[in-house]
C-alpha cells in the first residue's frame, strides 16, 4: 500500500522510551520465543518428518533426523495414479486466472463505484456489500446445477469463469477503498485534458494502485491455492484433480502404509504459500490489519 | 464535487467536438453509460451467480430434488423434518454452535494477549508477528488438516511428548469427547489474522493518553482496564464479529480429520459437513438448500444480534 495511505496505520510508531526494566525484557522475550516454537513446532516437525527414513518418523519428537533422505518425496510425488505434477499444474493454472480475473474484473467495478457518477450507483453498491454478507452455501446448489447444465463439471471453469464475473465482491470493496484515497484532482485534470473514464482507469487509476491490486492478486492466489470445497465439488475425475485433493486422496488411499510420502506432499503443497509470505509478507500483513481479512 | 465533475465531462466531450444535436442521449451515456459498461462484469455475476442462485435456492428449499428429476414442490416438508425428525441436524448445529464458543473466544483472548506484548516497543517485533500469523495463511489447507490429524492420533506427537511428562493421553481424534478440541486448538494456532487487526487497533490508541495516566499515578492493570479495553472495544467487536461468521462456515479440517464423516459418533460434524453430505453424498438438494437458509438465517440473526448488543459495549470516541 502506498506510504502516504497506509503508514498511519500500520507503520510502528516510534517506540514508546524504554520504561520497561531489563528483567521484565527478558520475560517478555522468553515468554515470546516460547510461543514462538510451540507455533512452529508442528510444520518444522512436519518438514523433519518428511526427510527421514521411514522408521524414524514417529519414533522421535525431536525435530533434527538423523539422516537426510529425500526418498519419501519421490515416492509420494508417483505414489498416485496421477502424479503430484500433474496435481500442481492444475492448481497453478486455476490459481493464475484466478487471480487474473480477480484483478481485472473486481478493478473494473471498484473504478465505477469509487470514480463514476451514474444513476443507480448507491444502490449496485449497497447490493455488493449485501453480498458480501451471504454465506456461500445459498448459492451453492443452484450454481451446481447451472454448471452442471453448461457441461462444466470436472473442468476448471467453474472455478475460473465466477472469478472474471468479480464474484469475490470482497477484492472489489477493498479496491473501493483505495481508489477512493488517490486525489481527485488527477482525474478531474485528465478529463480537462480529454481523457475518457477507460483512459483514467488504465493510465491513471490502475497504475497508482499497484499495492492494493498486489495484495489482492496474492490473497487470491493463497485462497485458491488452499482451496478445498470447490475443486472437491467440481472435479471429480483424478486428471482434473489440483493439489489439495490429490493430497486428500494421498490420506484415504495409504492411510497407514506411506507417511513419509504424505508429509513429504504436504509440505510441498505448502512451499508456494510459504515463499509467498517470505516476500510479501509486508503487504499481506498491511492488507489484514487495515481491512480485517480473514483467515 | 459532483458539479465540478460535470462539467468537466461536459467540457471534455465538447472539446472532442461532438455536435450538440445528438443531444440528449449522448449526454445520458456520456454521464452514465461508462459507469455500467465497467460494472458489466460485476452485474452479470451479481445476477447470474448470487441473485439468481439465491432465488433458486429459496424455491429448492421448498423441493424434493435429486439433480436427475426435476424438483418436487413438497412445500415446508424439508423444514418440517429439519425442525422436529432430523437428530444429524441437531447433532451438527450442538457440535457447530461448541466449536464457536469454544474456539472464538480462546483464539481472541491469544490473539489479543499477544498483541498487547508485542504493541509496547519490543524488539524484532516484525519476526514474531511474522512467525504467529504465518499459520493464519496455512491453516485453510488440506497439509495443515493431514498434519494436526497425525498430531492428535492415539500414536501421534502430541501423546509422545505427554508421555515424556508420564501422562498417557487418549485417543483425541478417534474419541468422540474431545476430538471437538483438536478442531479448537486448530483454529485457536491460527490467531495471528486477529492479533495483527489488534495490533494495529492498539497502534491507534495515543501514548499520551498513557503517559497522562501513569503521572495520575494509575497502575499497569489499571490503565489497561481502563484505556486499552474500552479503546479497543470496536476492534474486539469487529473480530469477534468476523471470526464467529468464519467459525460458523468451517468446512476443511472437520472434513479432512474426520475423512468426510464427521466422526465418531458426529462429534466433528460441523453444520457445513452435513449440508455438504445432504447435497453431494445423498443428493438431496433440496434439503440440502433448507440447511443452507438455516445457515444464513443463524449466521443473520448473530449478526443482528451482536450489532444490537454492540451499543452497550462497544465504545465509538467520535
Amino acid at each position: 500500500m502506498t506510504d502516504a495511505t497506509m503508514s498511519s496505520i500500520t507503520a510502528p510508531p516510534p517506540p514508546p522510551a524504554g520504561r520497561r526494566s531489563p528483567l521484565g525484557s527478558v520475560l517478555i522475550h522468553t515468554g515470546l520465543i516460547a510461543a514462538s516454537i510451540a507455533m512452529l513446532y508442528p510444520l518444522l516437525w512436519m518438514l523433519s518428518a518428511s526427510v527421514r527414513p521411514e522408521d524414524e518418523i514417529f519414533a522421535s519428537t525431536t525435530l533434527w533426523p538423523s539422516s537426510v533422505d529425500f526418498a519419501s518425496y519421490v515416492r509420494g510425488w508417483f505414489g498416485l495414479d496421477v502424479s503430484f505434477g500433474r496435481f500442481t499444474w492444475n492448481s497453478l493454472v486455476i490459481a493464475v486466472l484466478t487471480v487474473a480475473g480477480n484483478v481485472i474484473a473486481c478493478s473494473l467495478a471498484a473504478y465505477a463505484f469509487a470514480r463514476l457518477r451514474f444513476a443507480g450507483r448507491n444502490f449496485w453498491f449497497a447490493m455488493m456489500l449485501g453480498t458480501m454478507m451471504i454465506p456461500y452455501h445459498v448459492t451453492l446448489i443452484p450454481q451446481y446445477v447451472l454448471f452442471l447444465d453448461l457441461g462444466w463439471v470436472n473442468t476448471i471453469l467453474p472455478l475460473v469463469v465466477p472469478k472474471f464475473l468479480a464474484s469475490d465482491a470482497f477484492f472489489i470493496f477493498l479496491m473501493v477503498q483505495f481508489f477512493r484515497g488517490i486525489p481527485r484532482e488527477l482525474d478531474e485534470a485528465a478529463m480537462m485534458d480529454g481523457c475518457g473514464p477507460w483512459r483514467i482507469y488504465w493510465k491513471i487509476m490502475l497504475p497508482l494502485s499497484l499495492p492494493v491490486l498486489a495484495t489482492a492478486a496474492i490473497f487470491s492466489f493463497i485462497w485458491t491455492w488452499d482451496d478445498f470445497f470447490g475443486p472437491l465439488i467440481y472435479l471429480n475425475d483424478m486428471n482434473t484433480y489440483t493439489i489439495q485433493l490429490g493430497l486428500r486422496t494421498f490420506v484415504d488411499s495409504s492411510s497407514t502404509s506411506d507417511w513419509g510420502g504424505l508429509f513429504a506432499m504436504s509440505t510441498l503443497s505448502l512451499v508456494p504459500v510459504f515463499f509467498f509470505f517470505l516476500f510479501f509478507q509486508r503487504l499481506l500483513i498491511e492488507g489484514i490489519a487495515t481491512t480485517g481479512m480473514k483467515r | 464535487m459532483a458539479a465540478v465533475q460535470d462539467s468537466a465531462v461536459a467540457i471534455g466531450a465538447g472539446a472532442r467536438g461532438r455536435p450538440a444535436a445528438q443531444g440528449r442521449f449522448a449526454a445520458l451515456w456520456t454521464k452514465h453509460g461508462a459507469g455500467y459498461m465497467f460494472l458489466l462484469p460485476w452485474l452479470v455475476g451479481f445476477f447470474g451467480l448470487t441473485l439468481g442462485p439465491a432465488v433458486a435456492s429459496l424455491y429448492l428449499s421448498f423441493t424434493s430434488f435429486d439433480l436427475i428429476r426435476s424438483p418436487e414442490w413438497v412445500g415446508t416438508a424439508n423444514y418440517v423434518r429439519i425442525a422436529t425428525a432430523d437428530p444429524k441436524f441437531a447433532a451438527s448445529l450442538k457440535v457447530t454452535f461448541l466449536y464457536v464458543v469454544l474456539s472464538v473466544p480462546f483464539k481472541l483472548a491469544f490473539a489479543l494477549f499477544v498483541a498487547i506484548l508485542l504493541d509496547r516497543g519490543v524488539k524484532g517485533l516484525t519476526v514474531y508477528r511474522a512467525i504467529f500469523y504465518l499459520p493464519s495463511l496455512l491453516g485453510g489447507s488440506v497439509a495443515i488438516a493431514v498434519l494436526w490429524r497425525q498430531l492428535f492420533a492415539g500414536d501421534g506427537l502430541i501423546n509422545s511428548l505427554l508421555a515424556q511428562f508420564g501422562i498417557e493421553g487418549p485417543s483425541w481424534i478417534s474419541h468422540p469427547d474431545y476430538s471437538i478440541w483438536t478442531l479448537v486448538v486448530l483454529s485457536v494456532w491460527q490467531f495471528g489474522s486477529p492479533m495483527i487487526i489488534f495490533l494495529a487497533g492498539l497502534r491507534q490508541i495515543p501514548t499520551d493518553m498513557y503517559e497522562a495516566a501513569s503521572l495520575d499515578g494509575a497502575s499497569k492493570f489499571r490503565q489497561f482496564y481502563k484505556i486499552t479495553l474500552p479503546l479497543l472495544t470496536p476492534v474486539i467487536f469487529f473480530n469477534a464479529v468476523v471470526q464467529t461468521i468464519e467459525a460458523f462456515k468451517a468446512f476443511t479440517p472437520a472434513f479432512i480429520i474426520s475423512g468426510g464423516t464427521g466422526g465418531p459418533i458426529n462429534s466433528t460434524l460441523f453444520y457445513t459437513l452435513y449440508l455438504y453430505q445432504e447435497a453431494f453424498g445423498n443428493f438431496r438438494m433440496g434439503y440440502a438448500s433448507a440447511l443452507a437458509w438455516i445457515l444464513v438465517l443463524i449466521i443473520g440473526l448473530f449478526t443482528a444480534f451482536s450489532f444490537l448488543t454492540s451499543r452497550y459495549w462497544v465504545h465509538y470516541d467520535d
